[in-house]
């Protein structure tokens, strides 16, 4: 049996942006890509997502102030 | 009834999840379209006004907030629920733990919790029992020596035999690697090293009994104790001692509940999203726990920080600060020399664009009114 870390209360889901939907976060918050948090490509929460190093991932957070959140970060190189 | 999902959603842009759900619950359901849209409209006003604004040094607030409620802070280390052996860092060493992220914390537990029916009474002391990590001395009811035909008896307990599911054979091979250059024989709870060979050194049969004491013949790895307590209606396994990586690997085990209070375990199995929660939820408890008050927004803030990097970096002079771009700003936390000689050797350049450097020398700092500056059209 092979471990399911997004099944964890603690683990917010994770899902790629498209590149459509990155140009268009960049653009409304007046980014760049650097700007933004990072993730390790080695976290084992996007293991499963088939990422690379520069992609963004969104992550649904659920906040006990605002319900739900979503956080950006920037995949890179460990 | 009328049905105002669509006025709802329509400020989904506007207002965070959990003040649309608390509008939807408290207004009543006659009301119309309307006033629903007034009420709405004012909230957005008012939610506008309370964003905090560009600018403002919330770092610096947050600090305050943590900071005060701090020095209140007992210094105490609790025992758990009655059970001498379990012990609880709290207050504030736990406070600079978390904050300070050290790798090796004074007392690493779990929770963990169970899928049913391993979770009822009458299983939670069995599972109990054969996670925690066994030596091999515990086991022992006596170890007698006989001196003059070379032999180390031991005697097994055999109701801690039963208890914890060992077989004496599996003991004897687990002692094998340790107990070189010895005969082992063995019987019903009890197993018998002779010498090979001739040798008149009893010494080597001392040396093995201490060394056999501590070999490990079972469990999981690190969990020094084990204490099966009552959560709400299912019963649950405290541990001292962390191995998140092996527990989440055992089928009786809630995958989704268990939790470590070991940042870096965390970090390495469940990623670093997971490790912001850790760090928020152990502080508010810390916090909680003392009778004190911090706005959980000053917390999410400091987690935030030490999460940003991808990896977990604890507000010391190696974590967060050392990746601060100000070579002045560094100078300033700790260990100035240090920092001000290896800039000058690699020629850093120091665009004072924060704040401790400007208050150095004496600039304004880009902070509140401060951080805009004025355009002018010229002719």
């Amino acid at each position: 049996m092979t471990l399911n870390v997004l099944q964890h209360q603690f683990v917010p889901k994770h899902s790629k942006v498209s590149d459509s939907d990155k140009e268009k976060l960049f653009a409304t918050h007046t980014i760049e890509s650097k700007h933004l948090p990072k993730i390790l490509i080695t976290d084992p929460a996007i293991s499963s997502l088939g990422i690379k190093a520069g992609d963004v991932i969104k992550i649904e957070r659920t906040s006990r102030t605002a319900g739900t959140t979503e956080y950006y970060r920037l995949v890179v190189e460990g | 009834m009328a049905d105002h999902t669509k006025v709802l959603n329509s400020y989904k842009k506007k207002l965070p999840p959990s003040i649309l759900e608390e509008i939807k619950d408290l207004f009543p359901s006659a009301g119309t379209d309307k006033k629903l849209t007034t009420v709405l409209d004012s909230t957005v006003q008012s939610y506008e006004d309370a964003k905090i604004n560009p600018g403002e040094c919330v770092g610096l607030v947050s600090a305050e907030s943590i900071g005060e409620p701090g020095t209140q802070m007992t210094l105490n280390t609790f025992h758990l629920a009655g059970v001498a052996e379990v012990q609880v860092t709290t207050g504030l060493p736990r406070i600079i733990e978390l904050f300070d992220a050290q790798k090796t914390i004074k007392t690493p537990m779990m929770e963990i919790y169970l899928k049913s029916p391993h979770n009822k009474l009458e299983n939670i002391g069995k599972f109990a029992a054969r996670i925690k990590e066994k030596v091999f001395g515990e086991l022992v009811q006596e170890f007698s020596l006989n001196i003059f035909e070379q032999t180390l008896t031991v005697n097994l307990s055999k109701e801690l035999l039963d208890n914890f599911g060992l077989a004496v054979k599996e003991l004897v091979k687990s002692l094998k690697t340790k107990a070189k250059g010895f005969n082992i024989e063995f019987e019903e709870n009890k197993i018998i090293f002779s010498q090979k060979g001739k040798t008149e050194e009893i010494k080597d049969l001392y040396n093995l009994k201490e060394k056999i004491k501590a070999v490990k013949v079972g469990g999981i790895k690190g969990l020094k104790q084990v204490l099966p307590v009552k959560r709400g209606e299912e019963y649950i396994v405290l541990t001292a001692g962390t191995n998140l990586k092996d527990v989440l690997a055992l089928d009786e085990v809630d995958t989704t509940k268990t939790v470590s209070n070991d940042l870096y375990e965390t970090f390495a199995v469940l990623g670093i999203e997971a490790t912001r929660q850790l760090i928020i939820d152990e502080v508010y408890k810390v916090i909680e726990s003392q009778g004190l008050n911090v706005n959980i927004r000053h917390i999410m803030l400091v987690a935030d920080i030490m999460c940003a990097n991808g990896q977990v970096k604890g507000i010391t002079r190696y974590g967060v600060v050392s990746e601060k771009a100000s070579v002045l700003a560094r100078a300033s936390f700790e260990t100035p020399i240090k920092h001000l000689i290896n800039a000058a050797l690699e020629g850093e350049i120091d665009n004072l664009s924060s704040v401790v450097e400007n208050v150095m020398i004496n600039q304004p700092v880009p902070l509140g009114t401060g951080l805009p500056g004025l355009v002018t059209k010229m002719k």
